[in-house]
Order: structure tokens, then sequence, then C-alpha cells
């Protein structure tokens, strides 16, 4: 199963979902934001974290885009899967391919801490890994996570059980808690924890392997 | 446009004294031009000269099999096997840090990365070393926040983890601030760059940002006092934009591997001006520059400005011709400048033309070789007086003075605004003796810390100058690491005052005793002097950051301590209570001598904690504060509680040196192990339970706990 791993200007967390997808058996192509098509035979693309563009307009605005939007939207549209991370979350938002927006943290810091996240949702390719209810321990480096979305918004995605990961003790002011949030299709999620950051002990923990893992066993099932 | 005449006044206010300015006359047997004036004014600064430093500098060892390159370049290179080097400094941003807290510090981050990705290297960890006024003071708060907030929002969006560090809180510092910030690269021992440029008519390349007015003067700012007109003087600090350094770095590692590179340097203080002539200087050779071709970001900037300017996230190269159209596409890929403004001459001139004028036409190799070097007057610092009656120490009122203050309190608040995780590879992230941070791809690790405590270079500078480089030999020690090199950012006040310089020379014995004897040879460095305002010196602060490297990680001690584990003292009962941290923070006490350190038994009590870490759970230095700081520390970081019976103030605050507390079930094993090696080893305590207990006395951990989280935040509030 292949992953594309886009990297724009800014992204610094690139090379470590590349690794983090490799290290699950994946094989990863590197696509460039200028590029204007996903290579052939792709079956998810990774948005990384970092600060694309700067982060100087809104967070994920200028990513969003970028020649290579247009195809990760294409590919989304034909059912293709999509994991956002951070301020690829961010940018899934600004694509429209997710609903809501994330703002600035409600303490107005960056916070980067290791944290409790519980998987709201086992019924995803992404988080089929897990047990719902389940406690994971991911971090969180980010300065905009502040996830909101309107009332109506908020409805249809508990409705429609699409709140992925919330927090335990939520560290950025995010409505319902919520951590990270999936498509209708359930096959794009936008997370603001960084998965990618645990998948080896060094890390300090291997819960995020767990999402890379089950995403590929889940897609070669398909 | 005409240029203003050379008066004396407009000569002082470039910080040349009338004997420096006839020097210049003697070189270019001429008056010079504004624009040569203030290119001298660039090199010859305190900042770019190191002229009162540059003598002691000369003393300290800087070789060694480990080192590949000593100071003199960008940043220094050391080898840690298998072809790779790591490559490190330490940089101060104090000025402009105090002047604009944010920008200051978040361009002092930007500066020392840009020293680190220069030589080839990618950043693999950072770090900061931060000294503020007392909390009390007016400014202090908004300094605190506004540098901490700079530095995280540069290295953040940079994408370099910040692993370590140190923050502390001294009246001396109310009006200079401290921003000594530190980076980490790693690269192949034999792709190394470097800046001296080679060959006759190569094109001199400028890269990265464009050039603007901002931070003209800075270099000449950053080494004079301070009085009050600071505020007038803060259109002389830069803006930093980590997104064009982030795309600078991966513009400039895809050049370089490319093979198009002849020569590289950045452009830091005093820009264009000191990166042309450092290149040209080392190689050997004159440069022309044709300011017409600069990339400027506002219109009509003189010679003058274009000159000095410190804009950001620049670089000048020193190109092989026949890549150009490669390199150039390098650049344009990333959307960064990328522009021929000149070339390498045979003849020793710097050569500045602007629209059809010649605007500075000076010998090169004078202007860094003939700056003027001086044998400042210095006094050694009298012995200081004997500590004499101290007030009676309760344990746990002792203990609450130290976690309740900012300076021993919890930092969490500081680096949480750190990431410390990018890069996928920290293995020990902040809040541990060192942070560590795997070889990529390897598994070998590194590990990183910054060390000094001023008050005791104050009492004592040549034992404060050792005890620097021994904290900083013990951190690294502490988590498994065998140290390495060091890099050291010497901050002092008015070398022109002898008893500074002698705080100077003092340190520097000090420190050059400490890295020959634990075999951590300097290899890169910073100075930075005039640290006064309205004529008061900062307590006199040199910071040693100290590389440290593990083979395996499987040699990283990082472990917490369980219920029932012993607490092992490695080295001897403390007793030594002068420029104590318990005396400082609990009774504003600050007398007495600085602790003796003994050089022999920090190298055999370091080898003993390496060659014994299969015994040890968790490891820590005991520094400020003593056993019972350091013990509180340990337990609270894994919230399990602690009990010593000793209850003596000299046993449980005491600071004398060469010594660790470590958490281990195996304590017999390593008492004999002790025995054999000759290294004094003793059950002093025990973890376990849900409470603090010191010589009897008696608070939950959860009521210390909550004290010594929160203090930093109300601290700053």
């Amino acid at each position: 199963m292949k992953a594309a791993v886009v990297t724009f200007p800014g992204s610094n967390c690139d090379r470590d979902l590349a690794v983090a997808f490799e290290r699950a058996g994946w094989d990863v192509v590197r696509v460039w934001h200028k590029d204007t098509a996903l290579p052939e035979g792709v079956d998810v693309v990774g948005v990384p974290g970092g600060f694309s563009f700067g982060d100087y307009l809104r967070c994920g605005a200028i990513a969003a885009q970028s020649p290579i939007g247009a195809a990760v939207k294409a590919h989304a549209a034909r059912g293709g899967y999509v994991l956002g991370i951070c301020n690829g979350f961010q940018v899934l938002t600004e694509m429209q391919l997710l609903p809501g927006a994330l703002m600035r943290n409600a303490g107005l810091k960056f916070v980067c801490r290791m944290l409790t996240l519980r998987v709201a949702t086992a019924d995803s390719a992404f988080t089929a890994g897990y047990g719902k209810g389940q406690e994971i321990t991911v971090p969180v480096a980010h300065h905009d996570g502040n996830y909101t979305i309107g009332a109506d918004g908020l409805k249809q995605l508990q409705d429609q059980d699409r709140i992925a990961f919330t927090y335990a003790d939520n560290p950025n002011g995010s409505v319902a808690d919520i951590a990270g949030i999936l498509s209708e299709n359930r096959r794009v999620l936008g997370m603001m924890p960084h998965p990618e950051r645990v998948v080896d002990p060094l890390q300090g923990g291997t819960d995020g392997a767990v999402l890379f893992k089950a995403l590929l066993g889940g897609l070669a099932l398909a | 446009m005409s240029e203003p005449a050379l008066t004396p006044d407009l000569i002082a206010s470039h910080g040349l004294k009338p004997d420096e300015y006839q020097r210049i006359l003697e070189i270019i047997g001429r008056e010079p031009t504004f624009t040569e004036l203030g290119i001298f004014s660039a090199m010859w600064n305190e900042h770019c000269s190191y002229k009162s430093s540059k003598k002691w500098l000369r003393t300290l060892p800087t070789t060694g099999p480990q080192v590949i390159c000593g100071p003199g370049e960008n940043a220094g290179v050391v080898d840690i096997g298998d072809g790779q080097a790591v490559i490190f400094k330490m940089e101060s941003h104090n000025h402009p840090s105090y002047i604009e807290p944010h920008q200051g510090a978040a361009t002092g981050v930007g500066g020392i990365l840009r020293d680190v990705f220069t030589m080839g290297a990618r950043p693999i960890a950072a770090m900061n070393a931060l000294s503020f006024g007392e909390p009390s003071h007016p400014k202090t708060a908004h300094l605190v926040k506004g540098v901490v907030e700079g530095i995280g929002a540069y290295g953040n969006a940079f994408g370099v983890p910040t692993v370590g560090g140190e923050v502390r809180f001294h009246r001396a510092y109310n009006g200079n601030c401290l921003v000594n910030a530190f980076a980490a690269g790693l690269a192949d021992a034999d792709k190394i760059f470097y800046s001296a440029a080679s060959g006759v008519g190569m094109p001199v390349v400028y890269l990265g940002a464009k050039t603007g007015r901002d931070g003209v003067g800075g270099a000449t700012m950053a080494s004079a006092e301070f009085d009050d007109t600071i505020e007038e003087k803060r259109p002389t600090v830069q803006v930093g934009d980590p997104f064009t350094e982030k795309r600078l770095l991966e513009a400039c590692l895809e050049l370089m591997a490319s093979g198009a590179v002849i020569s590289i340097q950045d452009m830091g203080a005093a820009g264009l001006t000191c990166s042309a002539v450092e290149m040209g200087d080392k190689g050997g050779l004159g440069i022309k520059l044709q300011l017409d071709d600069v990339p400027q970001r506002e219109t009509g900037m003189t010679a003058y400005e274009m000159m000095l300017s410190e804009s950001q996230e620049r670089m000048l190269m020193v190109l092989k011709p026949s890549m150009e159209a490669e390199a150039r596409a390098i650049f344009e890929k990333w959307d960064l400048d990328f522009a021929i403004v000149g070339e390498t001459i045979p003849e020793d001139r710097f050569l500045i033309l602007h629209g059809n004028e010649i605007k500075a036409d000076l010998p090169l190799s004078k202007l860094s070789s003939s700056a003027p070097e001086y044998d400042r007057p210095w006094v050694e610092t009298p012995k200081a007086a004997p500590l004499g009656d101290v007030p009676a120490i309760a344990p746990l009122a002792g203990l609450r003075a130290l976690i309740g203050s900012p300076t021993y309190a919890h930092k969490a608040w500081v680096w949480e605004q750190y990431d410390s995780q990018v890069g996928a590879d920290t293995v020990v992230t902040p809040g541990l003796p060192a942070g560590v941070v795997r070889v990529h791809g390897t598994g070998k690790a590194l590990a990183f810390t910054s060390d000094v405590t001023p008050r005791y270079v104050k009492a004592n500078p040549v034992e404060g100058g050792k005890q620097a480089v021994a904290e900083a030999y013990r951190n690294l020690t502490a988590v498994g690491a065998k140290p390495l090199a060091t890099t050291d950012n010497l901050n002092f006040g008015n070398p022109e005052k002898p008893e500074i310089m002698g705080q100077f020379v003092g340190a520097i014995k000090g420190i050059g005793a400490a890295v020959a004897a634990l075999d951590m040879p300097i290899v890169s460095g910073n100075v930075s002097l005039y640290n006064e305002t309205d004529g008061k010196g900062i307590l006199p602060t040199p910071t040693i950051g100290a590389v440290g490297i593990l083979t395996s990680l499987d040699e990283v001690i990082n472990g917490k301590p369980m219920a029932g584990d012993a607490l092992v003292l490695i080295g001897v009962a403390g007793s030594h209570l002068g420029q104590s941290a318990v005396l400082a923070e609990g009774f504003g006490i600050e007398a007495g001598d600085a602790p003796a350190v003994d050089l022999a038994a920090e190298k055999r009590h370091g080898e003993f904690v390496r060659a014994n870490r299969a015994l040890i759970r968790a490891c820590t230095d005991l520094g400020d504060g003593g056993l019972a700081l350091a013990a509180f520390e340990m337990a609270e970081g894994a919230r399990v509680g602690v009990t010593v019976e000793n209850g003596e103030a000299g046993f449980l605050f005491g600071e004398d040196q060469a010594r660790y507390i470590v958490a281990t079930d195996k304590a017999d094993a390593l008492i004999a192990a002790g025995k054999a090696a000759g290294v004094h080893v003793a059950v002093v305590g025990r973890f376990g339970g849900d409470a603090v207990s010191l010589g009897g006395e008696v608070a939950s951990l959860a009521e210390l706990s909550a004290l010594y989280r929160s203090a930093f935040a109300k601290a700053v509030a």
C-alpha cells in the first residue's frame, strides 16, 4: 500500500510522518506542493504538521490553495484516504475536506506536552486498531489547535459518530474536547495530536503506531 | 546622495575610540568615506572583533582527537564516529532581547541555527539559557513572556526540538537580561562546509531574504552599555522570519549536496560586511561587491545601510561558476533570492561599488587582522570572606523556599511553549538533567546541557568557571552520556573596569582547567561584554553548553524512582553552604566562598556512574539546592514520596561538588562497586509513600508538588 506525504514550504513534520508510515509497512512517496498530481496508486495522502507558508495568514489557508491541493481534493472526492496531522488538520479544514476551524489556543500560548486522548470511535480505518473509549498517550505541539464548529455542525459530528479523538484534559479549549474528526465517508481524518511522534518505544510510547498499522490492515483488506 | 562629514561626534557614535580612528587613518593613509567608517565600526566593535577577550580566549584548550574543527568557524565540529559529526555553538542575544524581547530572542535562535546549517548540518537540537531580573521588577514578567514566546515562535516554526536550557532570576539582571541560544546539528564528517573563499574570479552569491534597513548598527549597539536612551535603540533590533529560515535551510542543504558550494558564510552581526570580509580573509583573497545587485526590500538604500544591515535569513556563498544554473534552480524552487553580487579578486582589497561610485576601497586583510586587540588591565577578585554563622535552616522550610522560587521551581511553563519533539528523535524531553536526541536512523544519541552558577563565579571566578564545566559534565553523565566537547557563552560587564576584567580572566582560567581535566575541549563560543545598565554589571555568567554521546541507546539513564528504591549518594556528604541556593532564596544571604571543585573527583565519579549504569534506575547530579532539592525533584517527577533521615542543613542543602544521587534497587551492589573504585557511595534515604520526609519533618508530596508546579507561573503572572 502506498502513502504520499505532502511537503509545503514550512512543513516540518513531513519526514517524521514518512518514517511513521514506513515503520508500519507502507511504501512512502514524497510529494512537493507545486506538483499538480499525485503519483499513481496512492492509497492515502498524509498532510504533515509544521508551519506551512509560515502560518502567516490563517494557519493552513495558503497551503490549501497550492497546486497539490486540487489533487488532494480530487483524491478525497474519489473516496481516497487522507490523514492530516496538526498543521495538516488545519489545511484540511481550509480545503473544506473537514468542517469547522482551528483557532488560537484558549491559553494563547503554544502547548507541547504528552497527554491522554480518548478514542471516541473505533469505526474508521484509522481508529479500528483501538477500542472505543480506550485511552492513549500522544503528544500535542500547537499554537492553534482550538477546534470550533457551530452547534448544528457539532450535532452532526456527534450524530454521525465522526469525532475520532477527544482530550481527557483539554489543552486548547476546543469545543466538546475535540482532538480529531472524520469526514462523512470516514476516510479523511484530521487531528491536532501527533501520532507519528509515538511509534517507537524510545519516543516514550507506541500508541501512535496502532493508527498507521490499522490503516494499512484496513486498506489491504478493502 | 551626499554623505555626512566625519566629525568626532559621528566617529564616537560608531563606537570608535580616538586612538582606534587614528589607526584607521594610518592603515588607509587618508580619511575614510562614511561607508568605510561604518565598515570599520562593524568589524572593530567588541562583538565582532573580540578585542578585549582574544588574548584570554587563546588560552582555552580547543583540541583533542574528537575535535574536527575548533573555534574560528561558524560553529565547532566534533566527531561522533561512523563518519558523522555534531556541529554546535552557543551565542548571546542579550541586548536586542532586552529592547524587544520577542524579536530579540527569536532572531537569537535564528542566528545560531544559521551558524549550524551554514556548515552543512541539519539542526537537531536547541537549548537556551536565560537570566532575568528579580520577579518583582516591573520589566521582568514582560521580558520572560516575550523571550520565551520569541524562542518558541522561531524554533517551533523552523522545526528544531528545544530539549533543554535554564532560567534564573536575580536582581543583577534587572537592567540587562541574558538570552543565550544554543543549537546543534548533524552532518557527515567529510561534508562540512567552511567559510574560506578559494579561487580568483569566482562569483559571490547572495542567498535568502532581501536586505532592509533593520538592524543597521546592531553589533555596535551590542558592544555598548545601556542607559536610559535604550528605547531609541529599538529600530536596531531585527525581525525574524522562521519560515524563510526553514526554506533557507532546505535550499542550502540541497545546494551543498549538489556540489556547487566552494565556501559559505551566514550573514549575522554586521551582515554583508562581516560575512564578505570573513570569506576573503580566510581565503587570502579580496572581494568586490556590486551593491546594485543586492536584493533589496526597500528603495533608496545607501551603501552604508546595505553594508551594515542585519536583516535576517541571509547567506553569502562563493559558487562554482559551472554550477550556477543548478544552484539558481534550487533557490527558485524554494522561492528565495539568489543573486550574484560580486566576485573574488586576487588583490588584498575590499571594493564596494554602488551606482557608478566606489563607496569603499579598503585593504581587506587589515579589517580583521589589524583590528585592535587590548590587554585590558585586570585585578584578581579578592578571596571571599568566610561564610560565618548562618541562621538555622529547618529542612522543609528550606525546601519550600527553593521550590517556591521561580529559579528552582518546575519550568513546564517555559518548556511547554517549545516543541521538544519535532524530528521525532527526542529520547529525553526537558526536565531531566540533559536533553537526549537520537542520531536519526541510528542507535546512537547525543545529550545536551547548559550550565553555570553565576553566584559562584562572582564569589570566586576561577572555581565558578570550573564549576560551570563540572556541572555540565555531571548533567551529561547523569543521563548516561560521555561528555565530548563544550561551547562557551561568556556574559560579563564592562571589560574596561579592572575588577570585571578580573572576573573574566578568572573564569577563563577555571573553565580552561576544567575542560582540560574532563576532556571536553571548547570548540566554539561567544563573548558578550558591556552587560551593564547605568554602570551596574550583571553577575558574571559564563554559560557552558556541552554535548555528550551515547554510543548505544541502551546506555541512556532516564528511569524514574519506584517505591522501595534506595536513595543513594555518590560523593561526599554535603556541608558547604557558602553561596548556596538555600541561603540566597530563603534568607537573601549571598555570602561565603563558592564550593571548591575537585576535577579528579569529578572525573572519577562520572566514570563510576557511567560504568555502573546497569545498577542505576534514575540519576541526577547535585548542584544548586543540594541533596534535598535533587531528591525532591526526582521523587516529584515520579509522583512517589521520599524520606531522608539526616536533617542537618549542610547535609541537605550543601552544594559540595562531584556528587550525584541515584535511585536503585541494587544499592548493595552499587556500594560494593564504589568500594572497589574508591568512590564514596552510601544509602541516604528511600523512595516510597506519598510524603516528603526530611530530618523527621513531613509534608505531603501533593502539597509540595502544587507549590513547585505553580511558583513559576505565579512569579511571571
